[in-house]
Protein backbone atom coordinates (compact mmCIF):
# COMPACT_ATOMS: atom_id res chain seq x y z
CA UNK A 1 0.00 0.00 0.00
CA UNK A 2 1.61 3.41 -0.70
CA UNK A 3 1.02 6.05 1.47
CA UNK A 4 -0.34 9.48 -0.32
CA UNK A 5 -1.46 12.62 0.76
CA UNK A 6 -5.62 11.18 1.50
CA UNK A 7 -4.07 9.42 4.55
CA UNK A 8 -2.11 11.87 6.18
CA UNK A 9 -5.15 14.26 5.65
CA UNK A 10 -7.21 11.59 7.09
CA UNK A 11 -4.78 10.95 10.42
CA UNK A 12 -4.48 14.51 10.97
CA UNK A 13 -8.31 15.47 10.98
CA UNK A 14 -8.67 12.25 13.38
CA UNK A 15 -6.18 13.73 15.70
CA UNK A 16 -8.44 16.74 15.21
CA UNK A 17 -11.58 15.83 16.21
CA UNK A 18 -10.27 14.09 19.46
CA UNK A 19 -8.55 17.42 20.40
CA UNK A 20 -11.81 19.08 19.99
CA UNK A 21 -13.71 16.64 21.57
CA UNK A 22 -11.39 16.00 24.42
CA UNK A 23 -11.62 20.01 25.12
CA UNK A 24 -15.17 19.75 25.26
CA UNK A 25 -15.79 16.52 27.15
CA UNK A 26 -12.92 16.02 29.75
CA UNK A 27 -14.50 17.05 32.73
CA UNK A 28 -11.28 16.10 35.15
CA UNK A 29 -8.47 18.11 34.60
CA UNK A 30 -7.11 21.36 33.07
CA UNK A 31 -3.77 19.80 31.66
CA UNK A 32 -5.44 17.77 29.68
CA UNK A 33 -7.22 20.67 28.11
CA UNK A 34 -3.81 21.81 27.48
CA UNK A 35 -2.97 18.84 26.01
CA UNK A 36 -5.92 18.78 23.72
CA UNK A 37 -4.77 22.29 22.47
CA UNK A 38 -1.49 20.61 21.68
CA UNK A 39 -3.00 17.91 19.25
CA UNK A 40 -4.67 20.17 17.69
CA UNK A 41 -1.64 21.83 16.38
CA UNK A 42 -0.30 18.85 15.93
CA UNK A 43 -3.27 17.70 13.78
CA UNK A 44 -2.57 21.21 12.24
CA UNK A 45 1.16 20.92 11.05
CA UNK A 46 0.38 17.20 10.06
CA UNK A 47 -1.55 18.95 7.62
CA UNK A 48 0.81 21.73 6.78
CA UNK A 49 3.72 19.53 5.94
CA UNK A 50 1.30 17.00 4.29
CA UNK A 51 0.27 19.17 1.88
CA UNK A 52 3.70 20.86 1.19
CA UNK A 53 5.47 17.61 0.75
CA UNK A 54 2.80 16.25 -1.75
CA UNK A 55 2.79 19.65 -3.51
CA UNK A 56 3.61 19.35 -7.03
CA UNK A 57 6.08 22.57 -8.36
CA UNK A 58 5.09 25.49 -10.03
CA UNK A 59 2.33 27.33 -11.32
CA UNK A 60 2.28 29.86 -8.19
CA UNK A 61 2.83 27.01 -6.19
CA UNK A 62 5.01 27.37 -3.11
CA UNK A 63 5.29 23.71 -1.19
CA UNK A 64 8.22 25.58 0.68
CA UNK A 65 5.80 27.90 2.72
CA UNK A 66 3.96 25.44 4.49
CA UNK A 67 7.15 23.64 6.20
CA UNK A 68 8.26 27.71 7.03
CA UNK A 69 4.35 27.76 8.76
CA UNK A 70 4.52 24.32 9.85
CA UNK A 71 8.12 25.83 12.09
CA UNK A 72 6.17 29.10 13.20
CA UNK A 73 3.20 26.54 14.83
CA UNK A 74 5.83 24.80 16.96
CA UNK A 75 6.69 27.89 17.92
CA UNK A 76 4.18 30.08 18.57
CA UNK A 77 2.87 26.89 20.51
CA UNK A 78 5.77 26.51 22.82
CA UNK A 79 4.90 30.58 23.42
CA UNK A 80 1.25 29.52 23.98
CA UNK A 81 1.81 26.69 26.36
CA UNK A 82 4.19 29.03 28.17
CA UNK A 83 1.27 31.86 28.87
CA UNK A 84 -1.46 28.83 29.26
CA UNK A 85 0.79 27.33 32.61
CA UNK A 86 1.53 30.52 33.57
CA UNK A 87 -2.38 31.61 33.81
CA UNK A 88 -2.78 27.90 35.55
CA UNK A 89 -0.52 28.18 38.05
CA UNK A 90 -2.04 31.74 39.32
CA UNK A 91 -5.57 30.47 39.24
CA UNK A 92 -4.33 27.31 41.06
CA UNK A 93 -2.73 29.22 43.93
CA UNK A 94 -6.43 30.88 44.03
CA UNK A 95 -8.60 28.19 43.94
CA UNK A 96 -6.57 24.99 45.72
CA UNK A 97 -6.97 22.57 42.69
CA UNK A 98 -7.41 22.66 38.71
CA UNK A 99 -10.45 19.92 38.29
CA UNK A 100 -12.33 22.12 35.26
CA UNK A 101 -16.02 21.27 37.04
CA UNK A 102 -14.79 23.68 39.71
CA UNK A 103 -14.30 26.11 36.77
CA UNK A 104 -17.60 27.80 37.94
CA UNK A 105 -17.15 30.96 39.41
CA UNK A 106 -19.21 32.73 36.62
CA UNK A 107 -21.98 31.02 34.73
CA UNK A 108 -21.52 31.75 31.19
CA UNK B 1 14.14 48.19 1.89
CA UNK B 2 13.90 51.75 2.27
CA UNK B 3 10.18 51.51 1.59
CA UNK B 4 9.68 48.17 3.74
CA UNK B 5 10.63 50.49 6.36
CA UNK B 6 8.38 52.95 5.34
CA UNK B 7 5.45 50.85 5.19
CA UNK B 8 6.27 49.09 8.84
CA UNK B 9 6.97 51.62 10.58
CA UNK B 10 4.22 52.05 13.11
CA UNK B 11 4.42 48.25 14.01
CA UNK B 12 8.28 48.79 13.87
CA UNK B 13 7.77 51.63 16.57
CA UNK B 14 5.85 49.64 18.49
CA UNK B 15 7.95 46.50 18.58
CA UNK B 16 11.02 47.94 19.45
CA UNK B 17 9.56 50.62 21.97
CA UNK B 18 7.36 48.41 23.69
CA UNK B 19 10.46 45.67 24.27
CA UNK B 20 12.86 48.85 25.12
CA UNK B 21 10.00 49.80 28.17
CA UNK B 22 9.89 46.10 29.39
CA UNK B 23 13.86 46.80 30.01
CA UNK B 24 13.01 50.20 31.32
CA UNK B 25 10.45 49.58 33.41
CA UNK B 26 12.60 47.01 35.59
CA UNK B 27 14.26 49.03 38.53
CA UNK B 28 15.07 48.18 41.84
CA UNK B 29 13.66 50.35 43.97
CA UNK B 30 11.19 53.02 42.26
CA UNK B 31 7.87 51.83 40.84
CA UNK B 32 8.27 53.12 37.59
CA UNK B 33 4.78 52.11 36.39
CA UNK B 34 2.99 55.65 36.41
CA UNK B 35 5.92 56.94 34.19
CA UNK B 36 5.95 54.01 31.69
CA UNK B 37 1.81 54.41 31.35
CA UNK B 38 2.66 58.00 30.14
CA UNK B 39 5.44 56.75 27.69
CA UNK B 40 2.80 54.38 26.68
CA UNK B 41 0.23 56.66 25.82
CA UNK B 42 2.33 58.98 24.23
CA UNK B 43 3.46 56.16 21.60
CA UNK B 44 -0.04 55.29 21.43
CA UNK B 45 -1.18 58.28 19.77
CA UNK B 46 2.42 58.63 17.68
CA UNK B 47 1.52 55.28 16.45
CA UNK B 48 -2.06 56.29 15.47
CA UNK B 49 -0.94 59.28 13.71
CA UNK B 50 2.06 57.98 12.07
CA UNK B 51 0.45 57.19 9.28
CA UNK B 52 -0.46 60.37 8.73
CA UNK B 53 2.68 62.05 9.35
CA UNK B 54 4.39 60.00 6.82
CA UNK B 55 2.01 60.66 4.12
CA UNK B 56 0.09 57.49 4.49
CA UNK B 57 2.44 55.72 1.62
CA UNK B 58 0.76 52.50 0.98
CA UNK B 59 1.64 48.75 -0.77
CA UNK B 60 3.49 45.97 0.30
CA UNK B 61 5.95 44.88 2.89
CA UNK B 62 7.61 41.70 3.23
CA UNK B 63 7.49 40.49 -0.42
CA UNK B 64 3.39 40.26 0.05
CA UNK B 65 3.34 39.73 3.90
CA UNK B 66 1.42 42.72 4.93
CA UNK B 67 -0.60 45.21 2.84
CA UNK B 68 -0.45 49.26 3.58
CA UNK B 69 -3.01 50.71 2.82
CA UNK B 70 -5.91 53.53 3.81
CA UNK B 71 -7.79 51.05 5.30
CA UNK B 72 -5.09 49.86 7.54
CA UNK B 73 -4.06 53.30 8.23
CA UNK B 74 -8.02 54.17 8.92
CA UNK B 75 -8.34 51.11 11.29
CA UNK B 76 -4.51 51.72 12.90
CA UNK B 77 -5.85 55.27 14.02
CA UNK B 78 -9.01 53.83 15.26
CA UNK B 79 -6.83 51.06 17.35
CA UNK B 80 -4.03 53.43 18.53
CA UNK B 81 -6.26 56.17 20.30
CA UNK B 82 -8.90 53.82 21.89
CA UNK B 83 -5.64 52.08 23.33
CA UNK B 84 -4.67 54.91 24.55
CA UNK B 85 -7.82 56.20 26.33
CA UNK B 86 -7.97 52.33 27.82
CA UNK B 87 -4.53 53.10 29.38
CA UNK B 88 -5.57 55.94 30.24
CA UNK B 89 -8.15 54.81 32.25
CA UNK B 90 -6.78 52.00 33.84
CA UNK B 91 -5.02 54.41 35.94
CA UNK B 92 -6.89 55.08 38.61
CA UNK B 93 -8.23 51.33 38.60
CA UNK B 94 -5.38 50.42 39.40
CA UNK B 95 -3.89 52.47 41.78
CA UNK B 96 -6.89 51.98 44.20
CA UNK B 97 -6.43 48.32 43.71
CA UNK B 98 -3.22 48.22 44.36
CA UNK B 99 -2.26 46.80 41.07
CA UNK B 100 -0.47 48.80 39.36
CA UNK B 101 2.65 47.33 37.55
CA UNK B 102 4.18 48.42 34.65
CA UNK B 103 3.76 45.54 32.48
CA UNK B 104 0.04 46.26 31.93
CA UNK B 105 1.37 49.31 29.65
CA UNK B 106 3.93 46.76 27.92
CA UNK B 107 1.31 43.74 27.13
CA UNK B 108 -1.09 46.59 26.01
CA UNK B 109 1.86 48.04 23.50
CA UNK B 110 2.01 44.64 22.20
CA UNK B 111 -1.52 43.69 22.08
CA UNK B 112 -2.04 46.71 19.97
CA UNK B 113 1.25 45.13 17.58
CA UNK B 114 -0.28 42.25 16.99
CA UNK B 115 -3.69 43.82 15.84
CA UNK B 116 -1.97 45.97 13.51
CA UNK B 117 -0.41 42.90 11.95
CA UNK B 118 -3.76 41.28 11.83
CA UNK B 119 -5.45 44.21 10.08
CA UNK B 120 -2.73 44.65 7.24
CA UNK B 121 -2.11 41.02 6.58
CA UNK B 122 -1.93 39.66 3.71
CA UNK B 123 -0.95 36.60 3.71
CA UNK B 124 -2.16 33.12 6.34
CA UNK B 125 1.01 33.38 7.90
CA UNK B 126 1.31 37.05 8.88
CA UNK B 127 -2.54 36.57 10.02
CA UNK B 128 -1.79 33.59 12.26
CA UNK B 129 1.17 35.68 14.28
CA UNK B 130 -0.81 39.09 14.28
CA UNK B 131 -3.79 37.12 16.03
CA UNK B 132 -1.37 35.16 18.54
CA UNK B 133 0.83 38.26 19.36
CA UNK B 134 -2.68 39.89 20.23
CA UNK B 135 -3.82 37.04 21.78
CA UNK B 136 -1.05 36.07 23.75
CA UNK B 137 -1.25 39.67 25.35
CA UNK B 138 -4.83 39.75 25.97
CA UNK B 139 -4.42 36.36 27.96
CA UNK B 140 -2.16 37.82 30.48
CA UNK B 141 -4.42 41.21 31.02
CA UNK B 142 -7.33 38.94 31.43
CA UNK B 143 -5.64 37.38 34.46
CA UNK B 144 -3.88 40.70 35.18
CA UNK B 145 -5.59 40.75 38.89
CA UNK B 146 -3.84 37.56 40.09
CA UNK B 147 -4.38 37.45 43.29
CA UNK B 148 -8.42 37.41 42.45
CA UNK B 149 -9.98 33.94 41.81
CA UNK B 150 -12.57 35.74 39.13
CA UNK B 151 -9.55 37.24 37.03
CA UNK B 152 -7.51 34.24 37.44
CA UNK B 153 -10.65 32.24 36.04
CA UNK B 154 -11.55 34.42 33.33
CA UNK B 155 -7.87 34.19 32.02
CA UNK B 156 -8.02 30.56 32.33
CA UNK B 157 -11.23 30.46 29.93
CA UNK B 158 -9.95 32.89 27.85
CA UNK B 159 -7.06 31.04 26.83
CA UNK B 160 -8.75 27.72 26.70
CA UNK B 161 -11.67 28.88 24.00
CA UNK B 162 -8.90 31.23 22.44
CA UNK B 163 -6.23 28.63 22.27
CA UNK B 164 -9.42 26.32 20.57
CA UNK B 165 -10.09 29.28 18.18
CA UNK B 166 -6.44 29.49 16.94
CA UNK B 167 -6.92 25.82 16.20
CA UNK B 168 -9.90 26.19 14.09
CA UNK B 169 -8.66 28.56 12.30
CA UNK B 170 -5.18 27.19 11.59
CA UNK B 171 -7.12 23.84 10.17
CA UNK B 172 -8.67 26.11 7.83
CA UNK B 173 -5.49 28.14 6.89
CA UNK B 174 -3.85 24.37 6.38
CA UNK B 175 -6.58 22.82 4.30
CA UNK B 176 -7.16 26.76 2.50
CA UNK B 177 -2.97 26.56 1.42
CA UNK B 178 -3.39 22.63 0.28
CA UNK B 179 -6.05 23.31 -1.86
CA UNK B 180 -4.42 26.70 -3.46
CA UNK B 181 -0.67 25.84 -3.01
CA UNK B 182 -0.11 29.33 -1.31
CA UNK B 183 -0.23 30.99 1.38
CA UNK B 184 -0.34 34.57 0.10
CA UNK B 185 -3.85 36.62 -0.51
CA UNK B 186 -3.50 37.53 -4.07
CA UNK B 187 -2.69 33.79 -5.31
CA UNK B 188 -5.73 32.47 -3.26
CA UNK B 189 -7.93 35.20 -4.73
CA UNK B 190 -6.79 34.14 -8.32
CA UNK B 191 -7.21 30.16 -7.85
CA UNK B 192 -10.49 30.76 -6.09
CA UNK B 193 -11.59 32.96 -8.87
CA UNK B 194 -11.04 30.24 -11.09
CA UNK B 195 -13.35 27.81 -8.94
CA UNK B 196 -13.44 26.90 -5.68
CA UNK B 197 -13.48 23.56 -4.75
CA UNK B 198 -15.35 21.69 -1.41
CA UNK B 199 -11.60 21.78 0.02
CA UNK B 200 -11.43 25.77 -0.19
CA UNK B 201 -14.91 26.45 1.04
CA UNK B 202 -14.48 24.10 3.98
CA UNK B 203 -10.98 25.73 4.51
CA UNK B 204 -13.17 29.48 4.56
CA UNK B 205 -15.21 28.33 7.10
CA UNK B 206 -13.38 27.08 9.51
CA UNK B 207 -11.01 30.01 9.26
CA UNK B 208 -13.93 32.37 9.54
CA UNK B 209 -15.15 30.26 12.62
CA UNK B 210 -11.69 31.08 14.39
CA UNK B 211 -12.05 34.62 13.79
CA UNK B 212 -16.01 34.58 14.84
CA UNK B 213 -13.98 33.58 18.25
CA UNK B 214 -12.32 36.71 18.12
CA UNK B 215 -15.10 39.20 17.71
CA UNK B 216 -17.36 36.81 20.04
CA UNK B 217 -20.25 36.10 17.54
CA UNK B 218 -22.54 33.41 18.42
CA UNK B 219 -21.94 30.24 18.51
CA UNK B 220 -18.42 31.21 19.44
CA UNK B 221 -19.11 33.79 22.32
CA UNK B 222 -19.62 31.20 25.19
CA UNK B 223 -16.48 33.11 26.71
CA UNK B 224 -17.41 36.88 26.57
CA UNK B 225 -19.67 37.39 29.23
CA UNK B 226 -17.54 34.98 31.82
CA UNK B 227 -14.45 36.65 30.87
CA UNK B 228 -15.92 40.49 30.51
CA UNK B 229 -17.25 40.20 34.42
CA UNK B 230 -13.89 38.46 35.47
CA UNK B 231 -11.41 40.52 34.12
CA UNK B 232 -10.30 44.00 36.28
CA UNK B 233 -12.93 46.63 34.49
CA UNK B 234 -10.00 48.88 32.54
CA UNK B 235 -9.09 45.42 30.52
CA UNK B 236 -12.92 44.61 29.69
CA UNK B 237 -13.23 48.31 28.59
CA UNK B 238 -9.99 47.32 26.04
CA UNK B 239 -11.23 44.48 25.10
CA UNK B 240 -14.62 45.37 24.15
CA UNK B 241 -12.79 48.38 22.03
CA UNK B 242 -9.44 48.09 19.83
CA UNK B 243 -9.23 43.86 19.79
CA UNK B 244 -13.09 43.73 18.36
CA UNK B 245 -12.68 46.39 15.46
CA UNK B 246 -9.25 44.50 14.65
CA UNK B 247 -10.68 41.11 14.04
CA UNK B 248 -13.27 42.70 12.37
CA UNK B 249 -11.39 44.38 10.20
CA UNK B 250 -9.47 41.53 9.38
CA UNK B 251 -12.95 39.50 8.63
CA UNK B 252 -13.78 42.02 6.48
CA UNK B 253 -10.46 42.10 4.83
CA UNK B 254 -10.16 38.74 4.09
CA UNK B 255 -13.87 37.96 2.60
CA UNK B 256 -13.69 40.51 -0.09
CA UNK B 257 -9.82 40.00 -0.86
CA UNK B 258 -9.37 35.99 -1.29
CA UNK B 259 -12.66 34.94 -1.26
CA UNK B 260 -14.33 38.16 -3.26
CA UNK B 261 -15.37 36.01 -6.02
CA UNK B 262 -17.44 32.85 -3.82
CA UNK B 263 -20.03 35.52 -2.42
CA UNK B 264 -22.75 33.63 -2.13
CA UNK B 265 -20.48 30.94 -0.08
CA UNK B 266 -19.61 33.47 2.88
CA UNK B 267 -22.40 35.41 2.70
CA UNK B 268 -24.50 32.38 4.51
CA UNK B 269 -22.04 32.33 6.92
CA UNK B 270 -21.55 35.49 7.77
CA UNK B 271 -25.49 35.89 7.84
CA UNK B 272 -25.75 32.80 10.35
CA UNK B 273 -23.82 34.68 12.62
CA UNK B 274 -24.82 38.01 12.31
CA UNK B 275 -28.32 36.84 13.25
CA UNK B 276 -27.74 34.49 15.74
CA UNK B 277 -25.55 37.06 17.87
CA UNK B 278 -28.09 39.83 17.32
CA UNK B 279 -30.70 37.78 18.95
CA UNK B 280 -28.25 36.28 21.82
CA UNK B 281 -26.62 39.26 22.56
CA UNK B 282 -30.39 40.86 22.79
CA UNK B 283 -31.75 38.30 25.06
CA UNK B 284 -29.64 37.20 26.94
CA UNK B 285 -28.97 40.50 28.35
CA UNK B 286 -32.66 41.07 29.49
CA UNK B 287 -31.75 38.63 32.62
CA UNK B 288 -28.02 40.38 33.56
CA UNK B 289 -28.00 42.07 36.74
CA UNK B 290 -23.77 42.49 36.53
CA UNK B 291 -22.95 45.97 34.40
CA UNK B 292 -20.08 44.35 33.07
CA UNK B 293 -22.02 41.23 31.89
CA UNK B 294 -24.83 43.50 30.34
CA UNK B 295 -21.71 44.99 28.27
CA UNK B 296 -20.86 41.47 27.19
CA UNK B 297 -23.98 40.79 25.79
CA UNK B 298 -24.20 44.00 24.52
CA UNK B 299 -21.25 43.52 22.44
CA UNK B 300 -21.81 40.30 21.25
CA UNK B 301 -25.32 42.26 19.71
CA UNK B 302 -23.16 44.70 18.36
CA UNK B 303 -21.17 42.22 16.72
CA UNK B 304 -23.59 40.83 15.00
CA UNK B 305 -25.13 44.36 13.18
CA UNK B 306 -21.57 44.97 12.13
CA UNK B 307 -21.63 41.58 10.56
CA UNK B 308 -25.07 42.90 8.52
CA UNK B 309 -23.59 45.47 5.88
CA UNK B 310 -20.41 43.00 5.67
CA UNK B 311 -22.93 40.21 4.71
CA UNK B 312 -23.71 42.67 1.42
CA UNK B 313 -20.01 42.31 0.13
CA UNK B 314 -19.99 45.27 -0.96
CA UNK B 315 -17.41 48.83 -0.74
CA UNK B 316 -20.53 50.48 0.82
CA UNK B 317 -21.08 47.30 2.57
CA UNK B 318 -17.32 47.47 4.09
CA UNK B 319 -17.82 51.34 4.59
CA UNK B 320 -20.71 51.03 6.63
CA UNK B 321 -19.44 48.29 9.04
CA UNK B 322 -16.47 50.42 9.56
CA UNK B 323 -19.00 53.88 10.26
CA UNK B 324 -20.65 51.24 12.77
CA UNK B 325 -17.59 49.93 14.65
CA UNK B 326 -15.69 52.83 14.71
CA UNK B 327 -19.27 54.59 16.04
CA UNK B 328 -19.41 51.65 18.63
CA UNK B 329 -15.64 52.11 19.76
CA UNK B 330 -16.43 55.20 20.96
CA UNK B 331 -19.32 54.63 22.43
CA UNK B 332 -17.93 52.00 24.33
CA UNK B 333 -14.81 53.82 25.41
CA UNK B 334 -17.17 56.62 27.00
CA UNK B 335 -19.27 53.99 28.44
CA UNK B 336 -16.36 52.18 30.21
CA UNK B 337 -14.93 55.72 31.34
CA UNK B 338 -18.69 56.43 33.26
CA UNK B 339 -18.49 52.93 34.89
CA UNK B 340 -15.07 53.43 35.88
CA UNK B 341 -15.88 56.89 37.56
CA UNK B 342 -18.33 55.31 39.97
CA UNK B 343 -16.95 54.53 43.02
CA UNK B 344 -19.06 53.17 46.16
CA UNK B 345 -17.83 53.13 49.39
CA UNK B 346 -16.97 49.20 49.25
CA UNK B 347 -15.56 49.13 45.89
CA UNK B 348 -16.54 49.44 42.28
CA UNK B 349 -19.94 49.51 40.65
CA UNK B 350 -20.89 45.99 39.60
CA UNK B 351 -24.31 45.54 40.29
CA UNK B 352 -26.99 47.80 37.92
CA UNK B 353 -29.02 48.12 41.27
CA UNK B 354 -26.18 49.69 42.26
CA UNK B 355 -27.13 52.60 40.02
CA UNK B 356 -30.10 53.54 41.40
CA UNK B 357 -30.88 57.14 41.81
CA UNK B 358 -27.44 58.78 40.14
CA UNK B 359 -29.35 61.40 38.51
CA UNK B 360 -29.54 62.98 42.15
CA UNK B 361 -26.22 61.91 43.44
CA UNK B 362 -24.13 62.66 40.30
CA UNK B 363 -26.23 64.47 37.52
CA UNK B 364 -24.22 65.37 34.79
CA UNK B 365 -22.51 61.56 35.32
CA UNK B 366 -26.23 60.42 34.86
CA UNK B 367 -26.80 62.71 31.53
CA UNK B 368 -23.69 61.05 30.09
CA UNK B 369 -24.42 57.60 30.75
CA UNK B 370 -28.30 57.95 29.39
CA UNK B 371 -26.59 60.15 25.84
CA UNK B 372 -24.28 56.67 25.37
CA UNK B 373 -27.56 54.55 26.36
CA UNK B 374 -29.47 56.14 23.81
CA UNK B 375 -26.81 56.32 21.25
CA UNK B 376 -26.76 52.52 21.59
CA UNK B 377 -30.39 52.34 21.05
CA UNK B 378 -29.95 54.17 17.84
CA UNK B 379 -32.34 56.86 19.04
CA UNK B 380 -32.11 59.85 16.15
CA UNK B 381 -29.77 63.04 16.92
CA UNK B 382 -27.40 60.74 18.40
CA UNK B 383 -24.53 59.37 16.67
CA UNK B 384 -25.34 55.86 17.33
CA UNK B 385 -28.20 55.85 14.92
CA UNK B 386 -26.29 56.67 12.10
CA UNK B 387 -24.00 53.97 12.78
CA UNK B 388 -27.11 51.76 12.23
CA UNK B 389 -28.52 53.70 9.27
CA UNK B 390 -25.21 53.34 7.55
CA UNK B 391 -25.00 49.78 8.95
CA UNK B 392 -28.24 48.80 7.44
CA UNK B 393 -28.25 51.15 4.21
CA UNK B 394 -25.94 48.59 2.08
CA UNK B 395 -27.59 45.44 3.15
CA UNK B 396 -30.93 46.77 1.67
CA UNK B 397 -29.03 47.79 -1.39
CA UNK B 398 -27.93 44.02 -1.78
CA UNK B 399 -31.63 42.74 -1.51
CA UNK B 400 -30.99 41.53 2.30
CA UNK B 401 -33.95 43.41 3.66
CA UNK B 402 -35.52 40.63 5.63
CA UNK B 403 -31.76 40.80 7.80
CA UNK B 404 -32.24 44.39 8.42
CA UNK B 405 -36.24 43.48 9.45
CA UNK B 406 -34.02 41.20 11.99
CA UNK B 407 -31.77 43.58 12.74
CA UNK B 408 -34.04 46.32 13.44
CA UNK B 409 -36.36 43.56 15.84
CA UNK B 410 -32.99 42.48 17.94
CA UNK B 411 -32.71 46.43 18.46
CA UNK B 412 -36.15 46.67 19.55
CA UNK B 413 -35.44 44.14 22.27
CA UNK B 414 -32.19 45.46 23.51
CA UNK B 415 -33.03 48.79 23.68
CA UNK B 416 -35.37 46.94 26.62
CA UNK B 417 -32.47 46.51 28.69
CA UNK B 418 -30.76 50.44 27.87
CA UNK B 419 -34.06 52.00 28.97
CA UNK B 420 -33.60 49.80 32.67
CA UNK B 421 -30.75 50.73 33.47
CA UNK B 422 -31.30 54.67 32.10
CA UNK B 423 -34.93 54.12 34.50
CA UNK B 424 -32.59 52.57 37.45
CA UNK B 425 -30.75 55.85 37.08
CA UNK B 426 -33.24 58.34 37.08
CA UNK B 427 -36.37 56.61 38.44
CA UNK B 428 -35.29 55.22 41.82
CA UNK B 429 -34.01 56.03 45.32
CA UNK B 430 -30.27 56.89 45.66
CA UNK B 431 -28.52 54.16 48.15
CA UNK B 432 -24.76 55.14 47.76
CA UNK B 433 -22.67 57.10 47.99
CA UNK B 434 -20.41 58.11 45.10
CA UNK B 435 -16.80 59.24 45.31
CA UNK B 436 -15.75 61.78 43.66
CA UNK B 437 -14.20 61.00 40.24
CA UNK B 438 -10.64 60.93 38.54
CA UNK B 439 -10.25 64.03 36.27
CA UNK B 440 -8.64 61.45 33.68
CA UNK B 441 -12.24 60.15 34.09
CA UNK B 442 -14.48 62.33 33.83
CA UNK B 443 -12.12 64.12 30.95
CA UNK B 444 -12.85 61.18 28.83
CA UNK B 445 -16.43 60.39 29.29
CA UNK B 446 -16.75 64.00 28.43
CA UNK B 447 -14.58 63.96 25.35
CA UNK B 448 -16.54 60.93 23.93
CA UNK B 449 -19.80 62.60 25.15
CA UNK B 450 -19.26 65.37 22.62
CA UNK B 451 -18.18 63.00 19.81
CA UNK B 452 -21.25 60.75 20.25
CA UNK B 453 -23.35 64.44 20.32
CA UNK B 454 -22.81 66.63 18.55
CA UNK B 455 -19.17 66.89 17.34
CA UNK B 456 -19.00 64.13 14.59
CA UNK B 457 -22.59 65.03 13.28
CA UNK B 458 -21.77 68.50 12.62
CA UNK B 459 -21.66 68.27 8.44
CA UNK B 460 -18.38 69.54 8.33
CA UNK B 461 -16.93 66.58 10.29
CA UNK B 462 -19.30 64.26 9.10
CA UNK B 463 -19.05 64.85 5.67
CA UNK B 464 -14.87 64.55 5.31
CA UNK B 465 -14.62 61.69 8.06
CA UNK B 466 -16.93 59.69 5.63
CA UNK B 467 -14.47 60.54 2.72
CA UNK B 468 -11.99 59.39 4.60
CA UNK B 469 -13.75 56.47 5.51
CA UNK B 470 -14.84 55.16 1.63
CA UNK B 471 -11.44 55.93 0.91
CA UNK B 472 -10.49 52.94 3.00
CA UNK B 473 -13.44 50.64 2.09
CA UNK B 474 -12.40 51.08 -1.41
CA UNK B 475 -8.77 50.27 -0.82
CA UNK B 476 -9.87 46.86 -0.38
CA UNK B 477 -11.51 45.85 -3.62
Amino acid sequence: MVIGLAHYLVVAAILFTIGVFGIFVNRKNVIIILMCVELILLAVNINFVAFSAHMAEGAGNNPMAGQVFALFILTVAAAEAAVGLAILVVYFRNRGNIAVENIDLMKG
Amino acid sequence: MLQTISLFAPQLLLAVTASLLLGFGVSKDKDRSIIVRYIAVGLLILFAFIGLLLGQPTGEAFKGALRVDNYSHYVNMFMGLSAAAALMFSKSYFQTEKLDRYEYSVLVLYAVLGMSIMVSANSLLSLYIGIELQSLALYVMAAFNRDSLRASEAGLKYFVLGAISSGLLLYGSSLIYGFTGSLEFDRIAQVVSEGATPGIIAGMVFLLCGLAFKISAVPFHMWTPDVYEGSPTPVTGFFSAAPKFAAMALIARLVVGPFGDIVTQWQQVIIVLAVLSMFVGAIGALAQTNVKRLMAYSSIANMGYALVPLAAGTVAGVKGMLIFMSIYVITVIGIFACILQMRIRNGMVEQISDLSGLSKSNKSLAIILSLFMFSLMGIPPLLGFFGKWFAFAPAVEANLTWLVVLALIASVIGAFYYLRLVKTMWFEQPENEFVQAPKTLRGLSAISVLLVFPLLILPFIAVRSQGIIALAAESLF
